[in-house]
């Protein structure tokens, strides 16, 4: 517990510095965000793109950054895939250890070294989209604040075989990180990556405000894959901003386990006709948890195809908000656009919001979306009794085939194993903590 | 390729068209006794009242809802910006020739009666409907309802007359199922309202025959705030039919209506509404029903015409198995946006409700679906299902889609889906190789694409409402 006099500055009213070893764009633009943060209001009750959601949530005074600690117990604890490409782990934004095993061509660098390294090709990319879904404020924060991160450039032409795979800890009490992830990717090339969130201990609350800015380049491959294990005391920002060029194929997949409160905003960018991306999410809130995720399919070049699913099981008194949006510009013609969210209703506490919405400005377009709340119908709990399955299991059962529906989207064995091992471990706490 | 160079309509259906193309647009001379003059104060909603000569509840009501109406700020966090070119100030929010309501066609004045020939009502009227109001800017002009139905118990008029000398029955329900701070324009009519209909059926009355309501504006920067209140008592029938229209002005002009509805235990009230409002109309109409035990009230809205409806027809489904329902067809042309959708409170178990929605955006018009749907945590057995489809005629009709659901607990159901498409350039192939020219072909899918609604209204109006959809769509093909 820090009980000393000298607590480090509230990172809400003092300007970050930023290092004198990086370059001076760089200290530009955290400046300009630091300005930016300032002067943006902060979301209030009223704001369409915070409809539903709980304001008071945003009072992150008591937050401050702090070194690493514990590394050596949390490098033991960061277990995630078999046979990774690589492996980063931070502990609060700080790079503990890294792994590599990647062939030439690419490069895969925590952010602070590879703004040093290869300085204008960060610049060339580094936060070019503008935060439209709500967050502009704590986009801004990060932006000003961050210290740390992946940053990742595959070469035209190179496929990355197996996935780089990145913890981000958080450890102390009332400690923030700013966790920023830049992939990249050239023509015709190929990579994936998994980000792990978890918190130090059960008990202590943190903050993780990150940012993961995806450019998949022509006619490439680019899945990331997030996974939002934090204690049941932190919160969470989650910002995703996806472009897709001419021909790419992009998935975006968050499971949210972890966190008091997960607020996600996905926008997804369909720049050049052919483009592809696929917006996945599985949540399983317990207790009190609230996710809150804001989504936007924008179709900006014609002949191109997005879909999102989202599937949410909710347990006790736990709440969640879906607001997506499929947005398709005038030019934007023979658009394939889909979007579907599924509320499974374990509770009768429980609460879903959806906002499924449509904004179409372009024809000759195949848009359609849905969304359902609903409970397990008796007759599928009959099934399974029949069968000498107990009532608890059989639902257990039901709710983990609900998710890994979605699951089964990444394509991607070793990865489906990992995210299901998340969600398995959240199914038997949920188990336990019900007798 | 357009209707004018095919012969997808024959003489007769053409001529029809024509007629009515021209059937609303019409005026007459301004001969208003009473004229609140332009722009919105406490003097006059003083004045108002003081010609009204309303009761002081009243008076203090519509003083309450102006403060209100100031305070609030335009909704356009949500809704389209547009909202602000309305001016208030030039906006004449009382007009009136300061008669009575006739009770018979002949005593009308001859223009107004002209008016009303030209819209047709006297002849629908004689034909088959129980009761008739027509409203002339902000009075009623005409109101009859047939002489046995009084004897039966029925209130059929205006709603100056229904505060007056019905107020008993009038007062506990108004105001209650939309309040004065529902919304900015709520509270605008709630300030200014003048006309529109209150109408009461005793219990156990099933009424056969619909009664109907006509809406006109005349003047130009005019306001019309008609507030109307329907009362059906337990296990009592209604329907109810209003049509609207205006003559095309150079200048907007608002219509801002309120209407309540309220199903007591058992009583089914079904609320027809035919909107054909000239492109410059501002329609910002708030419209709710609550439904007690059993009850039912279903709203089925067809929108065609004004430059921006904001409307959201809604059921507070208030007791045990009450059923709220919303149909609705919007056709959205160049120069328009319909802004519509609906709202389901459920407030009781297993309460059911069902939204079915499908737009129209024709050449650079726009259409919009807002939804709302709210299940509580302490119920159970509650449904919902919501579907909307949008068609996209040409290239530049936009569409959007915004439904917000909340569902409590896990003893409920809801589902919502919705489509955008256009037609299909194969299904149109398809009926060119069998001998329809294009336009021929664009107006059979058209007309299949809302058919399974069209047929939810009276027959008279859903005839009149794919002449109407066809001459929309004119011009719109190739």
């Amino acid at each position: 517990m820090s009980l000393t006099l000298d607590l480090p500055p509230s990172m809400l009213t003092t300007a970050p510095e930023t290092p004198a070893y990086l370059p001076a764009w760089f200290a530009d633009r955290q400046q300009s965000a630091w300005q930016r943060f300032l002067a943006t209001p902060a979301p209030k009750r009223g704001d369409e793109n915070w409809r539903f959601s709980s304001i008071k949530q945003l009072d992150f005074s008591a937050f401050r950054k702090a070194p690493a600690s514990h590394a050596n117990v949390l490098i033991a604890r960061s277990t995630g895939l078999a046979a990774p490409a690589a492996k980063l782990i931070f502990v609060n934004d700080e790079l503990v250890h890294v792994d590599s095993n990647l062939p030439e061509g690419v490069i895969c660098l925590p952010l602070a070294e590879a703004l040093v390294s290869h300085s204008d090709l960060v610049q060339a990319h580094f936060m070019k989209q503008q935060t439209r879904l709500g967050s502009a404020k704590f986009a801004a924060l990060h932006e000003a604040s961050l210290t740390n991160g992946l940053f990742v450039h595959v070469a035209d032409h190179l496929e990355v075989e197996g996935t780089i795979e990145v913890h981000h800890w958080i450890s102390g009490e009332n400690t923030v990180i700013f966790p920023h992830t830049l992939i990249v990717t050239g023509k015709s090339s190929k990579v994936r990556v998994v980000d792990i969130f978890r918190s130090a201990d059960a008990v202590q609350p943190g903050l993780a405000i990150a940012f993961n800015d995806l450019s998949a380049g022509p006619n490439s491959r680019l899945d990331y894959i997030a996974i939002q294990a934090f204690n049941e005391v932190s919160r969470v920002i989650q910002i995703n901003e996806t472009a897709a060029a001419r021909d790419a194929s992009t998935t975006g997949f968050i499971l949210n386990t972890g966190a008091a409160w997960a607020r996600n905003e996905s926008l997804s960018r369909l720049e050049g006709s052919g483009s592809r991306s696929d917006m996945l999410s599985v949540s399983i809130p317990a207790h009190e948890q609230e996710y809150d995720q804001r989504t936007f399919q924008h179709h900006v070049s014609e002949g191109a195809y997005s879909d999102l699913l989202y599937k949410n099981s909710l347990y006790d008194d736990s709440r969640t908000i879906f607001s997506g949006l499929i947005f398709v510009d005038e030019n934007a013609h023979h658009t394939d656009a889909y979007q579907t969210c599924r509320n499974l209703l374990m509770s009768d506490t429980c609460e879903a919001n959806s906002m499924p919405g449509l904004e179409i400005n372009a024809d000759q377009v195949k848009c359609s979306h849905g969304s359902t709340s609903s409970q397990i119908s008796d007759e599928e709990i009959f099934y399974l009794r029949a069968r000498g399955i107990d009532p608890g299991n059989a639902r257990q059962l039901i709710a983990r085939g609900f998710s890994v529906d979605v699951v089964d989207r990444l394509k991607n064995e070793a990865v489906e194993e990992l995210v299901l091992s998340f969600i398995d471990e959240k199914f038997s706490r949920i188990a336990n903590g019900h007798g | 390729m357009s209707y004018d160079t095919t012969d997808v309509l024959d003489h007769e259906t053409r001529e029809a068209i024509d007629i009515d193309r021209t059937k609303g647009d019409f005026t007459f001379p301004e001969r208003n006794k009473f004229d609140a003059g332009r722009g919105l104060s406490s003097k006059t909603v003083d004045y108002i009242s003081d010609v009204k000569n309303d009761p002081d509840w009243v008076r203090e009501f519509r003083h309450k809802a102006l403060k209100v109406f100031q305070d609030k700020p335009m909704p356009t966090n949500w809704a389209t910006k547009d909202l602000e070119s309305i001016d208030f100030d030039v906006i004449r929010y009382y007009l009136s020739d300061g008669e009575k309501p006739k009770r018979s066609w002949e005593d009308v004045p001859a223009d107004v009666l002209e008016t009303f020939e030209r819209l047709g009502i006297p002849q629908q009227e004689r034909a088959f409907l129980a009761g008739v109001e027509a409203q002339f800017d902000s009075e009623a002009a005409y109101s009859n309802v047939k002489e046995e139905l009084t004897k039966q118990g029925v209130i059929f008029c205006n709603s100056t007359e229904g505060l007056k000398e019905h107020e008993e029955i009038f007062r506990p329900w108004f105001g209650k199922v939309i309040p004065t701070g529902d919304n900015k324009f709520s509270a605008l009519n709630s300030a200014v309202f003048s006309g529109g209909s209150f109408i009461y059926i005793p219990k156990g009355l099933k009424l056969k025959q619909p009664l109907q309501a006509y809406f006109r504006i005349n003047s130009e920067n005019f306001g019309q705030f008609e507030r109307t209140l329907i009362i059906a008592d337990e296990g009592s029938e209604l329907m109810y039919m209003e049509g609207c229209t205006a003559p095309k002005f150079e200048t907007a002009t608002l219509h801002s209506a309120v209407v309540e509805l309220v199903a007591l235990k058992g009583a089914k009230i079904q609320y027809v509404t035919v909107q054909n409002w000239s492109s410059n109309v501002f329609n910002l109409v708030t419209k709710r029903g609550i439904a007690m035990e059993d009850a039912e009230v279903r709203w089925i809205d067809c929108n065609i015409g004004s430059r921006l409806t904001m409307k959201y027809p809604g059921v507070i489904m208030k007791g045990k198995r009450a059923r709220g329902e919303v149909i609705s067809i919007a056709l959205a042309n160049t120069g328009q946006h319909q802004d519509t959708g609906a709202k389901m409170i459920h407030a009781a178990d297993d309460t059911t409700s069902n939204v079915v929605s499908k737009s129209i955006s024709v050449g650079e018009g726009r259409s919009t679906y807002r939804g709302q749907v709210h299940i509580p945590k302490h119920l159970k057995g509650c449904k919902n299902n919501t579907e909307c489809d949008a068609l996209l005629i040409n290239s530049h009709s936009r569409t959007d889609t915004y439904p917000a659901i909340t569902v409590k607990g896990n003893r409920h159901a809801t589902q919502h889906e919705a489509s955008v498409s256009q037609v299909s350039e194969d299904m149109l192939f398809y009926m060119q190789q069998r001998g329809l020219n294009q336009g021929q072909a664009m107006s059979l899918a058209v007309n299949g694409f809302i058919n399974d609604l069209v047929r939810e209204f009276p027959m008279e109006y859903s005839v009149e409402l794919k002449r109407l959809i066809d001459l929309e769509m004119e011009g719109s093909v190739g």
